[in-house]
């Protein structure tokens, strides 16, 4: 009974989803947005996220780097450093890394700042003065996480090759050109579009979960159970989803 | 104005609402009274729409609403103007921004009109020179002022107060109620006030319902109130734990 039970609040949470998933494509193509309120979204998803980024993509840059050049010394091929590292953080790492660091830093406030609005009947008040709070408090956060999420994929990569310049320069004496060209050559069309294309769904798994599980609460002890919640689901989510975009374009 | 016809609720197992019958004349101040965690809120969120009820009917204006649209349900609810428990002031906004939320929403006013707009409802709510202060920079009283002005800017036919008292000191509490009877007056609406303070309530109320294990067990004047001879309410009146309300009966 218990199993029967689990598979079919499993169910339920994924129908909720979805139709919270269809309000908010609504509701994104039928009214103006508001500049101030988007303005506010992208500078707390994204500019705010910068220096947690530019440190932890330094330092992954670097360890792969190290990582990387361990192995390669085996076989006296230094020189393809650079080629890995750009590979592994422009079609893996960089939206990876990027998307956790904001599902933990923004995801975590967005679920929280809803939660609490909703118990202390805030969102209750907008719907009194004929406002849907999907559009209102949603459809910003989720279009500042599709947009924010790819720029800081893409300044995560290049912190990230720097990073790996910095141990290939140390290291192994490379050139800062000759690291450059070697990074440029490695990377394809398909591999920048990859990263890019993850950071799409990254961004909006993050917007999804971490907002649907903000109208959960219905007590202020709710609240720390629902940020709990959205954070570990979105990491679940986000590697998975990862998973199956890796094969996909490994396929194609 | 407002008719409930055996209104039901639950949540879960739990029923809250058991049938409420309740008539409120356009024109006068309503007083609902009940325990906390009777359902009061439940009642309220219910007659806004906002929350929809398993079974009954409910009439604004001589409208059913249960079984309307969400954007119907919407323009009904413009008739309304609540002032939430907690106040529910926007904790992102400036009193300012918060005051003027609903012109900005609904209405192409200039930002100019706006500020004067603001500006006159605060005063009538006798408030001024905190447009630009943010909800946690004002006292409780202040901050129901604030919820007030921000439900009656766009003049609604019936303004809701929920548990208006509650959370604010003596001297809060006398201004509030001071208020309420004069913004009754001035901008002849509907009022309804939902409380779980008697005495304050009764200050203000032209007609009293008392909510009791989810059904109205009394409705009428204030004068009956005072001349009941119902034990439940004289309980509650009287303020005792011992009598018919049992301890789990809200």
């Amino acid at each position: 009974m218990f199993f029967l039970k689990q598979i079919e609040d499993f169910f339920c949470y994924v129908g909720n989803i979805i139709s919270f998933i269809k309000e908010i494509f609504y509701w994104l193509f039928t009214k103006k947005r508001d500049l101030k309120s988007l303005g506010r979204e992208i500078i707390f998803v994204g500019i705010d996220s910068f220096f947690l980024v530019s440190l932890i993509a330094l330092f992954i840059g670097m360890i792969i780097a190290f990582q990387t050049a361990y192995q390669l010394q085996q076989f006296k091929s230094e020189i393809h450093l650079a080629s890995l590292v750009a590979l592994s953080l422009v079609r893996e790492l960089g939206p990876v890394i990027a998307a956790l660091i904001v599902a933990a830093r923004s995801g975590a406030s967005i679920t929280a700042g809803i939660g609490s609005m909703k118990i202390s009947e805030q969102v209750d008040a907008l719907e009194v003065f004929g406002v849907e709070p999907i559009d209102y408090l949603v459809v910003p956060k989720f279009i500042a996480l599709v947009v924010c999420l790819p720029v800081l994929v893409i300044y995560a990569d290049l912190l990230g090759i720097f990073g790996g310049y910095l141990v290939g320069s140390l290291k192994f004496s490379m050139p800062f050109g000759l690291y450059m060209r070697m990074t440029i050559e490695s990377l394809g069309v398909i591999d920048i579009a990859n990263g890019l294309v993850k950071s799409l769904f990254f961004g909006s798994i993050i917007a999804f979960v971490c907002c649907f599980e903000g109208f959960r609460p219905f007590s202020s002890i709710d609240v720390s159970k629902v940020v709990t919640r959205s954070i570990v689901r979105s990491f679940i989510l986000i590697i998975v989803f990862d998973c199956i975009l890796t094969a996909f374009f490994y396929f194609i | 104005m407002i008719k409930l016809n055996n209104v039901q609720r639950s949540f879960g197992e739990k029923n809250v609402l058991k049938g409420v019958n309740l008539n409120i004349n356009k024109g006068e101040t309503f007083l609902l009274i009940g325990r906390s965690g009777a359902g009061k809120t439940v009642l309220l969120k219910t007659i806004l729409g906002l929350l929809r009820p398993d079974s009954g009917t409910i009439s604004i204006d001589s409208q059913e609403i249960t079984q309307l649209s969400k954007s119907r349900l919407e323009k009904i609810r413009l008739k309304f103007g609540l002032v939430f428990q907690n106040s529910a002031l926007f904790d992102f906004l400036t009193v300012w921004e918060n005051v003027s939320f609903f012109l900005k929403q609904h209405t192409d006013m200039s930002r100019k009109d706006m500020r004067k707009k603001v500006s006159q409802t605060l005063a009538l709510v006798g408030l001024a020179d905190i447009e630009d202060m943010y909800p946690y920079e004002l006292s409780g009283g202040m901050r129901k002022r604030v919820a007030i002005a921000r439900a009656i800017i766009y003049n609604p036919k019936i303004v809701i107060y929920d548990e208006p008292t509650t959370g604010i000191d003596p001297i809060a509490v006398d201004k509030i109620v001071s208020l309420i009877k004069d913004l009754h007056k001035r901008l002849s609406v509907t009022s309804l006030v939902v409380t779980h303070d008697l005495e304050t309530g009764l200050k203000i109320a032209d007609r009293v319902a008392f909510l009791l294990g989810g059904k109205i067990i009394f409705e009428g004047k204030k004068e009956d109130v005072k001349n009941t001879k119902d034990k439940r309410l004289l309980q509650f009146i009287q303020g005792v734990s011992g009598g018919p309300i049992k301890e789990m009966e809200v």
